[in-house]
């Protein structure tokens, strides 16, 4: 009996000390294999369209920013905006678009690409763009050029309901379309790992279809619950940010390139008390752990590296370049804008005599009124006594 | 006559009811006869017909790879009743049954030929000359040249031994010559990461398959120059001269691999993305390696691409520090000095930082002319573009020395190694996109399936059945060849716009369209039918009753 207990023990200690050593032997691992991945796509899309959803433009391109300030390019960017709310005639602000009230942040800058404008915003596109089955003529920032080693960072934000998501009030996205989607992408390997966010009403039921596997998901509110928005600003007259992605972005300025934080700290990103809705997230078809998943595999871009050990010795010299003297003696014939706008001959011009042009419909169409009025009440038989 | 006309007027009624059920079940017969297959027709979707039994025939991918061996021996290293049987041949097969992967090395001995001496003891060819005295020095037992030869010095046989014991005791450095000159296991397990389970695979494989870049029908190389500081420094470089002579011979002979397009640009007043530190025991600016990951994003974003081309992008970046941070130097993981001063991100390209402060004097009139070292540039851009395109490291076994490939770039067996792996990704890339599009065409009955996929999905499993022929005959060429066609037809096939599945109709919507059409339209008639039936069951009722 004491015997057994003893190999008990034993086998246990032995166990530990393997587990220990596994451990050690993964954390040594270089960075090259704790994520899989060589390159960071993002895909933001923002599905509402009309002044009054102001926020959900702002959402979109908060995320924008905290993307591109952790590193990922425009290159790799693609950002669909269903309406332009910078240049909207209400804007009171032209050219800005503000995430905190008193307009303390405006995340619309001067260097936002973006790709997917408008009416161009569809459901459509969208699953163009994800299964990459877009005509040929598609430029190259509009498609999603990811391959076995990317990882993607989808973010939709919009109105919802329990199983769709409205794409410019006219048509919808469903939960199971999106699934397909998404398998469809494994199955070309368009991905090596996808986290999925959602910030829409009931937003916990567009992820509930998923079936593919590296796949990690996060929404802002349960089936059932609705996601609410932040805060009005008074001066702008709208409100200008939903309350999850609002928490999220201030989680996000936080986060530097080179931090550790990892996927567990998002998901407490605006618990209940903060939200009012639950957010929920989905983990089950991602492969590692969440904890060791570090916020920047998504949000930031940080690049595998390696240093260059072994050179080529050319044998073969390469021809020198001709030797150019420093005053330079290529005399480059200067260059001329052609004369397109003689201005002295404007500026003394005297202005042109307008032609003659016979009166519009508008005014014709009144006169004829007017005759027809006069000769019902008078008849043509009293027109002698006038003329 | 009373009775007369309520009988004639029985009679009338009766006919008219017989007309009227006649109208009833002929209403209904083409109803069921013509309207019910009308209606499926022409709401069916056309769907050309796809080889499906092919296809999932080729989803058990069997590949097997054939090499062709030739062993010549020098005289003087068997005795001549050693080489009576020659010339011999003999075939090895392997076969790994988890994977279905089949290896046929068909080896041929022989004698060497008078010229082959010859060319052996000629003192002034000089790969033969260079070759002996490598073999001469001690350590060194094979000597792996430039095309597609080794030459390999082993030690004397017993004259004694029987042929067989001196092909068996050969055996083993002819394997390893061979597994470094075409192609190992795990190479070929790495090239088919996407079918098989990565569990077996060695952590230096997998770095070389993550550093690799995918296949790809076309590359787009770009040489950019970073100039930080224009007013100190005025830089010039010959790329177009450096690429005829450097890159372009290298890219020529991958031409059968894929399509190349190569620019250069000069970018001003770029910076890295981190401040190097200064450090007083070298007097210079250094960066380490932790920071060199941060360094290529800023840089990105000002590098652009071609927007014409969905090709991936090879980006090499040459960076001269400006003349308040110069010198610059890397550091790697332990501190120490890197010879080439570069690195490179995988499936990126490479960045090299080239000091010019010793080129001028603190007293040269500003901006200085510059011209920069080509050679020593394109050396390191050639070493990081043979890694980016999958030119593995070969980690030879001890006793092994490879001549350098030199300003050809690429020797002919890396060029095989690198047609093998090519071919066999190729083969299981398009069997799995060609698997995976026939089962998503049949899971979902809504997708329309024109002519020109059905053909481009016919003529991509033709071009995979010819291309895994072509490897179990050992014909490399042919193979890559088909196996590019199978990729190319494959890849049209499956991203073809017009599969777009936007026909999801869940079962509900289905029943709320079509309700309100047939249903107004079915009820009379099936009511009327029940009536029929109905007045058929009384009358026979009716007739039972008379007859009893």
């Amino acid at each position: 009996m004491s015997h057994d207990f003893l190999q008990m023990h034993l086998k246990a200690v032995i166990s530990c000390l393997l587990i220990f050593l596994y451990k050690v032997h993964t954390t040594k691992a270089g960075q090259f294999f704790s994520s899989g991945h060589t390159n960071n796509w993002a895909v933001l899309v923002c599905t509402s369209r009309f002044w009054f959803n102001y926020r959900h433009v702002a959402n979109t391109l908060s995320v924008y920013r905290s993307v591109k300030r952790l590193g990922i390019p425009d290159s790799h960017i693609v950002l669909m905006l269903a309406d332009d709310m910078a240049c909207n005639y209400r804007n009171p602000k032209p050219a800005t678009v503000f995430s905190h009230k008193n307009m303390e942040l405006n995340v619309y800058g001067d260097d936002v690409e973006v790709d997917y404008r408008g009416y161009e915003v569809t459901v459509e596109n969208f699953l163009r763009v994800l299964t990459g089955r877009l005509p040929p003529s598609t430029p190259r920032s509009k498609r999603l050029l990811s391959d076995d080693r990317s990882n993607i960072l989808i973010y939709l934000t919009g109105h919802g309901g329990n199983g769709f998501l409205k794409f410019q009030d006219s048509e919808e996205i469903s939960n199971m379309e999106l699934a397909d989607a998404f398998e469809q992408m494994w199955q070309k390997r368009r991905y090596n790992e996808l986290l999925f966010i959602i910030d829409t009403c009931q937003g916990a039921s567009m992820y509930e279809r998923f079936y593919s596997p590296n796949l990690m998901a996060l929404a802002s509110s349960q089936v059932g619950e609705d996601s609410l928005s932040h805060q009005p600003d008074l001066a702008i007259g709208v409100h200008l940010m939903d309350k999850y992605t609002f928490y999220l972005l201030e989680f996000l300025e936080e986060v530097h390139p080179a931090s550790q934080a990892n996927m567990n700290d998002l998901f407490k990103v605006c618990p209940q008390s903060q939200c009012v809705s639950t957010p929920g997230h989905r983990t089950d078809l991602f492969q590692r752990d969440p904890g060791s998943v570090l916020i920047t595999d998504f949000f930031g871009s940080v690049r595998k590296v390696e240093i260059t050990k072994d050179t080529i010795n050319l044998t073969s010299p390469v021809e020198p370049p001709i030797q150019r003297s420093g005053s330079g003696d290529i005399q480059i014939e200067s260059l001329t804008y052609v004369d397109q706008l003689p201005v002295a001959e404007i500026i003394h011009q005297k202005p042109k005599q307008k032609d003659w042009h016979p009166p519009d419909g508008f005014i014709l169409g009144l006169w004829t009124l007017i005759l027809l009025v006069f000769f019902q009440t008078y008849g043509i038989k009293h027109l002698k006594h006038i003329f | 006559m009373y009775l007369q006309v309520l009988a004639a007027c029985y009679k009338a009624l009766s006919d008219h009811h017989q007309r009227g059920r006649y109208a009833a079940l002929a209403i209904a017969a083409v109803v069921i006869v013509v309207g019910i297959p009308l209606w499926w027709k022409t709401t069916e979707t056309y769907r050309a017909w796809l080889p499906f039994s092919e296809i999932s025939e080729l989803d058990s991918l069997q590949l097997q790879l054939s090499v062709d061996i030739e062993v010549v021996f020098s005289r003087g290293t068997l005795t001549p009743e050693q080489q009576k049987k020659f010339p011999l041949s003999h075939v090895n097969e392997k076969e790994h049954q988890v994977d279905g992967l089949r290896y046929k090395y068909e080896t041929r001995y022989r004698t060497a030929t008078i010229m082959e001496e010859d060319a052996l003891n000629q003192p002034t060819a000089a790969e033969a000359d260079l070759s002996l005295h490598m073999l001469s020095e001690k350590d060194v037992k094979v000597y792996v040249g430039q095309r597609r030869t080794a030459l390999l010095r082993s030690p004397p046989f017993k004259s004694s031994w029987s042929l067989k014991e001196v092909l068996s005791n050969l055996d083993v450095e002819v394997e390893q010559v061979v597994s470094t000159m075409s192609f190992s296991h795990q190479d070929i397990v790495a090239a088919l990461s996407d079918r098989v389970r990565m569990a077996k695979v060695t952590k230096e494989s997998m770095a070389d398959s993550m550093r690799a870049i995918k296949s790809s029908p076309g590359y787009e190389i770009t040489f950019s120059l970073l100039n930080p500081d224009p007013r100190s420094h005025s830089l010039h470089w010959d790329i177009e001269g450096a690429v005829q002579s450097c890159i372009q011979p290298l890219l020529n002979k991958l031409a059968p691999i894929a399509n190349f397009s190569v620019d250069s640009q000069i970018l001003y007043y770029a910076v890295l993305g981190v401040n190097p530190r200064f450090d007083n025991s070298v007097s210079a600016y250094t960066l380490s390696a932790d920071s060199l990951s941060h360094v290529i994003n800023p840089v990105e974003a000002r590098l652009g691409s071609n927007a014409a081309s969905s090709n991936p992008v090879l980006n090499f970046l040459l960076y001269v520090p400006d003349s308040h941070h110069s010198p610059l130097f890397i550091r790697d993981h332990s501190k120490r000095e890197v010879p080439s001063n570069a690195f490179h991100s995988p499936r990126w390209g490479g960045i090299m930082v080239y000091n010019v402060n010793e080129m001028y004097g603190p007293e040269a009139e500003r901006p200085v002319d510059i011209n920069i070292n080509m050679a020593k540039v394109m050396g390191v851009f050639l070493a990081q573009l043979r890694l980016m395109l999958g030119v593995q490291h070969t980690h030879p076994p001890t006793g092994f020395v490879l001549q350098s490939p030199g300003s050809a770039g690429l020797a002919d067996w890396e060029l095989d190694r690198l047609l093998w792996s090519r071919s066999v990704e190729n083969i299981a890339t398009a069997s799995t996109t060609i698997t995976s599009l026939a089962q998503l065409l049949d899971q979902i009955g809504n997708i329309v399936i024109n002519d020109n996929i059905a053909q481009q999905v016919s003529s991509a499993v033709t071009s995979l059945q010819s291309a895994v022929a072509e490897l179990e005959a050992g014909n490399l060429a042919f193979a890559l060849q088909y196996s590019r066609e199978a990729i190319l037809a494959s890849e049209r096939a499956f991203f073809d716009p017009s599969l777009l599945h936007l026909l999801y109709f869940p079962d509900d919507q289905k029943f709320a369209i079509y309700i309100p059409l047939f249903l107004p339209m079915c009820v009379p008639i099936v009511l009327s039918l029940l009536k029929i039936v109905s007045e058929a069951k009384k009358r026979r009722a009716d007739k039972q009753a008379k007859s009893d």
